[in-house]
């Protein structure tokens, strides 16, 4: 998870915005529920159905993160570059479409899987550009919050309910992973359909956005946000790793692990709001020190004395808070450091420095799990993450505006 | 827009077809199956087909084949008890069935972890079962496992051979792994393998006493399984004593400690199953990743032979 907006409206009215906006949103919400029944079973496919390593796994799960991100600034690029927004967009789409096929064409060959998920991430960071442009264009200037609010709340749906419909799946065609895949392409098909059909292209052009300009973090203060940040992601494993460490401390049968992450989002979902409002009135770093405190407890109790019910719950709804402390507020964090006229820029890089973090975590929690052992692996994220924390305060605490 | 509309509803209703269609399809199980395992038509094999419990002929391994539905990762039987590890299911935890050969269900045993193992004492009252816990191979790193026991005719069940004591060690270590039960004649004394550090001993356990002895001497004996006359055990020997170069399927005398390497040169990752005192079955994974179960003489010499194609888990019938 990560916010991928800084301004986040406050109202969703739907009221006077225009067809294509709602007509972008439901193709959001259509493919949300595609990716992620599939993003939601693929831990568990890949480790369990597929019986590949930990270390294997967490190779794949970091370059699935690591894609998108870099092929966003590409899809961008090439949307600007032809002024052909929903053509581009569709082809984004209908990669994605296409990848969740080629899951089943794969097998167990881990060159094929990992081209089939990078195309499927490379079909995501695509079309997130042009999608934004095209809602952009859509709408008048001052209802931009409200269109963007719209879309988002629709992509959330579709995200919270793709795990349910992963599960539903499972439950109907005797835990068939092949059968959440081709469900999965069926309504990622669907939502192309629905692109193709009811979106007008916007092919006028749009105010340049700045590239990424590495000059901004000549700055000090952008520095140690971006390296706090990067550090942060480093100790960070990804959800796959935790559900699937908990899945097999409790033996959790396969139907129930996309659960998991359908708890963690309903948590984040209900706490991000009122944690935002707490980092506001008492510290924004205070605010997210206490989330990475919780995601220090997770770790922990992923090989702690706790079993069972309590377990899950516990764990399920400290990670969601976790990522309610956090998310949104490292962004509100950083937004004041950064110069206004950067400041999308800026976020950028953070994110994106996040993102290689993450690579980079994903492949080293692996070999720790692999060659060491999971509880020696999760013990020592639950270290890495108090001495980033430590260190964060350091470089970001003194400074006051 | 009129056309539109009716795009999206045809389109929407043909992939909703697809969806469930395949959904439902992937759910369903084919039409002829076979609701339980025959006994009285000559002596037969029990393997698994694709997961499938089933049987054929002894005199005729490679023919016709009766495919129950049950489903198992795992399967054993004798005298009419059969062990099946089920898969984690949908929505249900793995679990250990015991059943008759009308595949009556006579008790289940929650469990947590992958099914590896499973043996039954010869008169079908006693059952052991080994889980991967973490891990999914002997060969590599950290891997650990969980031993069990159930004795049929009292209900007492063993969870985790971790609650036995064992000789010479004041206290059991704690990395120390068990797996790969095989039970004598007397339903109480059994062997199994015991690791701790490099080492990986021949255990003999006594049920009753909740007792493990390792056997000094006789080190790299993995995955025991005794031979119908309780003389010698078949099991797979680590290449040079490393288990990252493979096993060969050996078998080793009781009485005099004499290790013979049977034919078969390929490594074995399996319990080997006595067919009857001369042979030795085993599976072996192909390629393409399907299951051979191979059968070789116990004594050495001859070669290795396919016996059931296609199938795993292999355990002779009456």
């Amino acid at each position: 998870m990560y916010l991928s907006t800084l301004d986040k409206p406050k109202s969703a009215n739907w009221k006077g915005l225009s067809g294509n906006v709602f007509a972008l949103g439901t193709v959001s919400l259509i493919t949300d529920v595609s990716s992620e029944m599939v993003a939601a079973v693929l831990p568990l496919y890949l480790v369990i159905g597929l019986q590949l390593s930990p270390a294997a796994y967490g190779l794949i799960d970091g370059v699935y993160t690591g894609a998108t991100t870099v092929l966003r600034l590409a899809g961008g690029y090439l949307a600007d570059r032809t002024n052909r927004r929903k053509a581009v967009a569709g082809f984004g789409y209908g990669i994605s479409a296409v990848a969740k096929l080629g899951l089943l064409a794969a097998g167990s060959s881990l060159t094929a899987l990992g081209f089939v998920i990078t195309a499927d991430r490379a079909g995501k960071g695509l079309r997130t550009a042009p999608r934004d442009a095209l809602i952009t264009l859509s709408t008048p200037s001052g209802d931009l919050g409200r269109a963007f609010g719209v879309h988002r709340a629709m992509d959330g749906i579709g995200a919270f309910a793709g795990p349910l419909v992963a599960m539903a799946v499972l439950a109907a065609s005797a835990q068939s992973f092949d059968a959440v895949f081709v469900v999965s392409f069926c309504i990622a098909v669907f939502g192309v359909l629905v692109l193709a059909l009811y979106v007008e292209d916007r092919p006028e052009p749009l105010e340049r956005k700045e590239p990424i300009k590495l000059a901004l973090l000549k700055d000090p203060a952008v520095r140690k946000i971006v390296l706090a940040a990067s550090l942060l992601g480093l100790v960070t494993i990804g959800d796959g790793f935790v559900y699937l460490l908990l899945q097999k401390r409790e033996g959790l049968a396969f139907g129930w692990f996309p659960l998991l992450a359908v708890g963690t989002s309903l948590v984040y979902l209900l706490f991000a709001a009122p944690l935002g409002a707490l980092a506001d009135r008492v510290g924004r770093l205070k605010v997210m020190l206490c989330g990475y405190g919780a995601l220090t407890v997770v770790y922990l109790l992923l090989f702690g004395p706790l079993g069972g019910w309590p377990l899950l719950v516990l764990v399920v709804l400290l990670y969601g808070v976790f990522y309610a402390c956090t998310d949104g507020v490292l962004m509100a964090l950083a937004g004041p450091a950064l110069p206004e006229r950067l400041r999308t820029t800026g976020i950028a890089l953070i994110q994106s420095g996040q993102a290689l973090a993450y690579l980079g975590s994903s492949v080293l929690f692996g070999l720790t799990w692999q060659f060491w052992s999971p509880e020696a692996a999760t013990r020592t994220a639950a270290v890495a993450v108090v001495l980033a924390l430590i260190t964060t305060a350091a470089l970001l605490g003194r400074r006051k505006p | 827009m009129k056309n539109r509309l009716l795009i999206t509803v045809i389109a929407a209703v043909l992939l909703a077809g697809v969806a469930i269609g395949y959904t439902v399809l992937s759910g369903a199980s084919p039409g002829e199956t076979a609701n339980s395992v025959p006994l009285d038509s000559g002596p037969r094999l029990m393997v698994l087909s694709n997961g499938k419990l089933s049987t054929v002929s002894r005199n005729d391994p490679g023919g016709p084949r009766e495919v129950t539905e049950q489903l198992c990762d795992r399967v054993y039987s004798a005298a009419g008890t059969i062990s099946c590890l089920r898969p984690v299911g949908a929505l249900k935890a793995g679990e250990l069935a015991v059943l008759d050969s009308d595949l009556k269900e006579l008790r289940t045993v929650p469990l947590t972890g992958f099914p590896n193992r499973t043996r039954v004492s010869a008169s079908g009252r006693m059952v052991a079962w080994t889980l991967f816990v973490d891990g999914h191979s002997y060969a590599a790193n950290g891997f650990s496992t969980s031993t069990g026991i159930l004795d049929t005719v009292t209900g007492t069940l063993v969870q985790s051979l971790e609650e036995f004591t064992v000789e010479g060690m004041q206290q059991r270590p704690a990395d120390s792994n068990f797996w790969g039960v095989t039970f004598t004649a007397d339903d109480n004394r059994f062997y199994a393998t015991m690791s701790t550090g490099p080492h990986r001993y021949l255990i003999e356990g006594d049920f009753a006493a909740k007792h493990l002895k390792p056997l000094t001497g006789l080190d790299n004996v993995e995955c025991p399984s005794l031979s119908p006359d309780g003389t010698r055990i078949a099991y797979k020997k680590a290449v040079d004593g490393d288990p990252q170069k493979g096993w060969r399927v050996s078998v080793l005398d009781l009485a005099t400690h004499k290790i013979t390497q049977l034919a078969e040169t390929r490594t074995v990752d399996d319990q080997p199953a006595w067919i009857d005192d001369r042979t030795v079955a085993y599976g072996i994974q192909r390629d393409d990743g399907l299951n051979d179960v191979w059968s070789v003489p116990a004594d050495g010499s001859g070669e290795a032979k396919v016996l059931v194609p296609e199938a795993s888990s292999p355990a002779p019938l009456g």
